[in-house]
């Protein structure tokens, strides 16, 4: 077959291209442990130094705290409102449906700069101080569409009929919603959750506008790099690097299970 | 043996009343009506089958009666009372799903026990309850399993069994063996008649088989493009068919263009003594009641023709023959099983066998 | 089939939030676009002055021109990449395709600062590479440009943004039914033409939904320019952030804020009509 050539250059320009994502990540992780600092060549001497101190550095920590509560209440206040607005767009027919849809997506497309500021310009308007609950909002916003999409996708792939049946059989809306509708987005929930909360760990642009005396992690990382860079940061790196890998592939298996579970066809 | 399921409290249904009253009902969605001004009574402890092609309008009818739907105009009364007025989970009518809808995340118990948890019923009373509607439809083993694992026949047990528990005025079935391979399906309408007589509960099936109709049913409805077309009992239905369409539809017909004239009819070179006002007829003869001519005494009844067989099929227990009569006009015959037929051949039916039917046209 | 109280209570919640969380923020910016700062306080005095002064000054014009000229080349950078890369996956990869496709999304959601933080000790004078480069005896002194210019800002951008342009391309080639590619054997195209005629046109979706993004994304970057762009990468976010900042040019801010949305907004737009248009 002609391809055959065609494959190998390919395969090795695909290498190519997974090597300049994943090298300066390499990089980055091998010299958390030299002990001669940030840069040069060869790396020196292999040492935990770097984590060592990781480990003792307690504003850091603080900002970790604070990293994991903003992004718990991010993951709730999406799905709170990610799933009726899910809902909302599955059944409902509404003046300015696709005006809300497009709206809701706007924060995942738009340069998080113009987000962050607007919702700044709210916080002064309302009169509220830099406190960390507005980053908890800003997060739920920004990332409502998050949930909102996951959910939809989940939604179409449910048996509509399922519903119908447990109305039929007795129970009002509000039991047809616990019983039946929420047991069936068990996945996409979850997956949902699994995103949001690695995307609010990470999230800048937002919270670079709205965050006040406490810290979330990458703001305070990025803190320190303004004062200079030391492989304690490259520590962190390689920490949440791990960190993060550990979550999507978690995120990518419920997903697919999902996909795979729905399409067992019944009987 | 004592029954498994009581049927509703003798005291429930008035005798002699119909159970549901359907009194001209319209569903529109968005441009096209669906139903027009349909009116149907069903009823208690019978077996009421909805026909119709797809499109007709039958399952929309269904699903105004079970709550899914709310009418345009008309309305829905169960017992005195306004069923269309009520919310799906308010109205003592249940539904088998075409696709069974059963619970994924539930086994097969909690399915059949979910109509009476939702509604409070005592633990004790609903494991009793399940327990008896799962032996009715023969799944007891299967009590634990997880639907998934179940064939469709048997997930079709289930959605009945959970359908049945809550002992409903009225059972509706949304083509409920139309997923099914044939041999299942018998066997899944001898189950579902006899399973009728056994519980009394008022049954409305729908379905665009016509054989499935004629089996299962005491009274069968066609519906078409949203209108009823003729209710009547399935040999009645068969046999005298109201309009050209309805004996198309049930069956297969020869459909004659005659013109009565001093109680003869003449289609084409037949003749034959037929009973009405003079004026174009349309008259309907179904396959099997032309016969190859036998030997012996005519009947005063019986209309000869000769004809030329075009075509012969072989269909196990029958032949179905196209034969052409020298006027032109084509015909269906439906013989027994037997050798192929001369070229030319004489056929003969009784004139009392034909039906004069109104021309449905289009609609 | 669902009740009007279900409906409202489904609807309406997320409706008011978004009014007041995502609407009225949006407005409140457009709102500041048209006003002006008179002796440091926010004076709610309308006029379109932020925007003349937009057009008349040339700097803004130069760093937008620049901010639009990084984004291109971050989204040409990352075509040129996913593409190939897509185009493996989907079509020659086989059974590997699974573990090579969450290779690829994996770096996509690793820390945006984990990521640019890695580049810059990679190009900075004292770093990576320059120490490599020298200790290979190919450059005598360290190579200066690397680190604190648009160079760095496109080359960390493109490496970001790789992996986001590959996912739209490489759904829309493993929507591509291989019956089709089969037909077009069939019907006497070599591989090359298939690639031509009928994979490449098919992919155009997943490309144009990929290459949008990744320009509109890098073109409001603001945290890269400040990691390794120096003051010769400045991009348009960073003038904003200024002037939210320290200058307290509020108004002056939101007027650049809303050209960029506006133009993001624009682009958006283009670009589902040309991929509608397209498709037909």
């Amino acid at each position: 077959m002609a391809a055959r050539p065609r494959s190998r250059w390919l395969a090795a320009v695909s290498a190519a291209v997974f090597a300049f994502l994943y090298l300066p990540i390499a990089v980055l992780v091998v010299y958390s442990f030299n002990r001669e600092g940030v840069g040069g060549f060869p790396p020196g001497p292999l040492v935990l130094d770097w984590y060592r101190v990781l480990l003792g550095d307690s504003p850091l920590w603080d900002s970790v705290l604070n990293s994991l509560l903003v992004a718990l209440a991010a993951v709730v206040i999406s799905l709170a409102l990610g799933l009726p607005a899910a809902l909302a767009l599955d059944r409902v027919a509404f003046p300015g449906k696709e005006a809300f849809r497009r709206l809701v997506l706007l924060p995942l497309v738009l340069p998080g700069i113009i987000t962050g500021l607007s919702l700044l310009m709210l916080r002064v308007l309302a009169g509220i101080g830099a406190e960390l609950w507005t980053v908890m909002l800003g997060h739920g916003t920004a990332l409502m569409s998050v949930a909102t999409t996951e959910l939809f996708a989940g939604l179409q792939k449910m048996d509509r009929a399922q519903e119908e049946a447990s109305l039929d059989l007795g129970a009002n809306y509000w039991q047809t919603f616990w019983r039946v509708t929420l047991p069936n987005l068990r996945l996409p929930l979850v997956a949902a959750a699994l995103l949001i909360f690695t995307l609010s760990m990470d999230e800048i642009a937002v919270t670079f506008f709205l965050i006040g005396r406490e810290n979330t992690l990458p703001l305070e990382i990025w803190g320190r790099l303004r004062r200079g860079m030391t492989p304690e940061i490259n520590a962190v790196s390689a920490v949440l690097f791990f960190a993060s890998v550990a979550l999507i592939l978690l995120w990518y298996r419920l997903r697919t299970r999902g996909a795979a579970e729905l399409e067992t066809p019944l009987g | 043996m004592t029954d498994p399921i009581p049927s509703p409290a003798a005291g429930e249904i008035r005798a002699g009343a119909p159970l549901l009253e359907i009194r001209a009902v319209s569903k529109r969605f968005a441009a096209a009506t669906v139903l027009n001004g349909v009116s149907l009574d069903v009823a208690a402890g019978e077996f009421l089958t909805i026909l119709g092609e797809s499109g007709s309008g039958k399952t929309t009818l269904l699903r105004l009666i079970a709550g899914f739907e709310q009418p345009d105009s008309g309305e829905i009364w169960m017992q005195q009372e306004r069923l269309d007025a009520l919310p799906p989970y308010r109205r003592r009518v249940n539904t088998v799903f075409q696709h069974y809808a059963l619970f994924p995340h539930l086994s097969v118990e909690e399915n059949v026990a979910y109509g009476l948890r939702v509604r409070g019923v005592a633990r004790e009373e609903t494991g009793t309850r399940v327990a008896q509607a799962l032996a009715m439809v023969k799944m007891t083993d299967w009590a634990r399993a997880a639907p998934a694992k179940l064939s469709g026949g048997q997930q079709q047990r289930v959605a009945l069994a959970r359908a049945l528990v809550n002992r409903p005025l009225l059972l509706l079935l949304d083509e409920p063996l139309s997923a099914l391979d044939a041999n299942l399906r018998r066997e899944m309408q001898t189950e579902l008649k006899a399973l009728q007589r056994d519980v009394g509960i008022t049954f409305v099936f729908v379905t665009h088989d016509q054989d499935e109709a004629m089996a299962l049913s005491d009274r069968i409805a066609l519906v078409r493009a949203g209108e009823l077309e003729q209710v009547a009992a399935p040999r009645e239905i068969y046999l005298r068919p109201a309009t050209s369409y309805t004996a198309r539809f049930v069956g297969r017909t020869n459909l004659l263009r005659a013109e009565l004239a001093d109680g003869i009819a003449r289609a084409g070179s037949l003749a034959f003594p037929f009973p009405a006002p003079s004026g174009p007829a349309l008259l309907s003869l179904r396959p099997e009641q032309i016969r190859v001519c036998s030997a012996g005494p005519t009947s005063p009844d019986s209309v000869r023709f000769r004809a030329a067989v075009i075509q012969q099929s072989f269909a196990g227990a029958s032949e179905l023959i196209e034969a052409q009569l020298p006027d032109g006009q084509r015909l269906e015959i439906r013989l027994p099983a037997q050798q192929p037929l001369p070229r030319e051949c004489e056929f003969e039916f009784s004139a009392g066998d034909a039906v004069r039917v109104r021309d449905s046209g289009a609609r | 089939m669902y009740s009007r109280a279900y409906k409202a209570a489904v609807a309406v919640p997320p409706i008011l939030w978004v009014a007041l969380f995502l609407l009225l923020p949006y407005a409140l910016m457009l709102a500041h676009s048209f006003w002006s700062v008179e002796s440091g306080v926010i004076v709610h005095h309308w006029s379109l002055r932020n925007y003349v002064t937009l057009l008349r000054t040339s700097v803004y014009a130069e760093v937008l021109f620049r901010s639009a000229a990084i984004a291109l080349g971050v989204t040409v950078l990352s075509v040129l990449l996913a593409f190939p890369l897509a185009y493996y996956l989907s079509f020659r990869a086989g059974l590997r395709k699974e573990v090579l496709y969450q290779l690829v999304i994996v770096p996509l959601w690793v820390s945006y600062l984990v990521r640019g933080y890695a580049w810059k000790t990679i190009l900075g004078t004292e770093g990576v590479l320059n120490g490599f480069l020298r200790y290979l005896h190919l450059t005598g002194q360290p190579v200066e440009f690397f680190l604190y210019s648009p160079f760095a800002v496109v080359l960390t951008l493109t490496h970001i943004y790789t992996p986001f342009v590959f996912l739209p391309i490489y759904a829309s080639m493993e929507h591509i039914s291989r019956p089709l590619l089969d037909a077009s054997a069939d019907l006497g195209a070599s591989p090359r033409v298939t690639f031509w005629r009928v994979i490449l046109p098919l992919s155009v979706p997943g490309l144009t939904a990929g290459a949008t993004f990744a320009f509109v994304l890098s073109f409001g970057d603001f945290l890269a320019p400040l990691l390794v762009g120096g003051p010769s990468g400045l991009m348009i976010s960073n003038i904003v952030q200024n002037l939210f900042g320290a200058a307290y040019q509020w108004p002056l801010g939101a007027a650049i804020s809303i050209c960029m949305l506006a133009l993001v907004v624009a682009l958006l737009a283009a670009a589902e009509r040309f991929e509608r248009g397209f498709r037909h």
